[in-house]
């Protein structure tokens, strides 16, 4: 999946996977930490942006 | 290839003479050059419509899905490697089938034909590897290898995986081909440019699903494009919702698409929406050393778990 978005020009660091069970609580927050720090660097999402359709 | 006809002919007639089959899936001449279509024929005395020529690129695997007869049909190495799929995915059983195996040496592409000749294509013939294209204009004539379809030209599963019959002797495999030179292309491109070579590639759809409607793959009753509760993806002209239909359609023939080309055979705008699909062929291959169809004794490579599949997407 991450490399079928990926190949179609989604940016590498855009979609991320993990495994973490419900008692590894430091483990959640580090990767959540580690994901947002890396989406935060590519910015906003430009692609995947519908426009709202133009009503005259 | 046009000389298997009077053989194939000959096998329908007798798998139905002697009701080892109810009826037999097969190609007739279409009503316009290059466009043969499926048929089935029930009766022996039907079985003289039956023709085979270059111009057989539809998939026959697409019409056993849930089929309850004994079926006769004809199988190209695609198609084939097709029958295994949905014999794998329970859509049919291997018993009720009688196999015709037919050595495939790839089916010309209509679009390159129409391209290179100008005016009305009013007859297309073969012999051999030369064909004979006859227009409004005049004749001309094509070495097969140009005119191929491009799927035919890198395919390494020219004869039938399983078969009951066969039509005629093997054909040699083709070897020194790269069958994901411009999957690998695109992946070398950086993220924006692939965004846009898809933006490009995409614009023409007009959500018609005859990619989906071609391909044996898609045989869900209801597909996730028509349900409406949930709307799992818009259903307008958006090139968003245009990019997820691609997407998704790909993806639901992850580890299963033998690459047979019917999907863009059957679209209309003649885009190459092989790209997505190949690239998941592709990955299936290097990451699990999977190709689909090749056996009805393994499940498919997303079907399984091996302790040596790959996770590093796993953070």
């Amino acid at each position: 999946m991450k490399n079928l978005l990926e190949h179609m020009g989604v940016e590498p660091d855009r979609i991320h996977f993990s495994w973490i069970s419900s008692a590894e609580s430091t483990k959640f927050v580090e990767v959540v930490n580690k994901i947002t720090a890396k989406v935060k660097a590519l910015g906003p999402n430009q692609r995947f942006v519908k426009q709202a359709a133009k009503v005259a | 290839m046009s000389t298997y006809t009077e053989k194939m002919k000959e096998t329908a007639r007798r798998l139905l003479q002697e009701c080892r089959v109810e009826m037999v899936i097969g190609f007739r001449r279409g009503s316009q050059p290059m466009m043969n279509e499926p048929c089935v024929v029930r009766k022996p005395e039907d079985a003289d419509e039956l023709v085979w020529d270059s111009n057989c690129g539809i998939n026959l695997a697409n019409y056993l899905t849930d089929r309850k007869e004994k079926i006769g049909i004809f199988a190209k190495g695609c198609d084939s490697r097709n029958i295994v799929t949905h014999v794998l995915e329970n859509k049919i059983q291997r018993e009720q089938l009688v196999v015709i195996g037919v050595p495939c040496l790839g089916m010309i592409d209509k679009r390159k034909i129409a391209a290179a000749t100008e005016g009305e294509i009013l007859a297309v013939t073969e012999s051999g590897d030369q064909i004979t294209v006859k227009t409004a204009h005049g004749a001309q004539n094509f070495a097969k290898a140009e005119v191929l379809q491009q799927n035919c030209s890198v395919c390494t599963h020219r004869n039938p995986v399983i078969h009951d019959e066969m039509i005629a002797e093997p054909v040699a495999e083709q070897t020194d081909v790269n069958p994901y030179a411009d999957v690998a292309d695109i992946e070398s491109m950086p993220a924006e440019e692939r965004w846009a070579y898809f933006e490009d590639l995409l614009a023409p759809c007009i959500r018609c699903y005859a990619c989906r409607n071609a391909c044996p793959l898609c045989y869900c009753p209801t597909c996730f494009v028509d349900e409406s509760k949930p709307q799992w993806v818009g259903k307008g002209q958006d090139p968003l919702d245009v990019r997820t239909f691609h997407f998704l359609r790909a993806f639901h023939c992850a580890g299963r698409c033998t690459d047979c080309g019917a999907c863009e055979r059957a679209c209309p705008v003649g885009i190459n929406m092989r790209l997505l699909t190949r690239k998941l062929n592709k990955d299936c291959v290097d990451l699990y050393g999977w190709e689909a169809g090749l056996a009805t004794d393994t499940r498919p490579a997303l079907d399984i778990y091996q302790a040596n599949d790959p996770e590093n997407f796993i953070k």
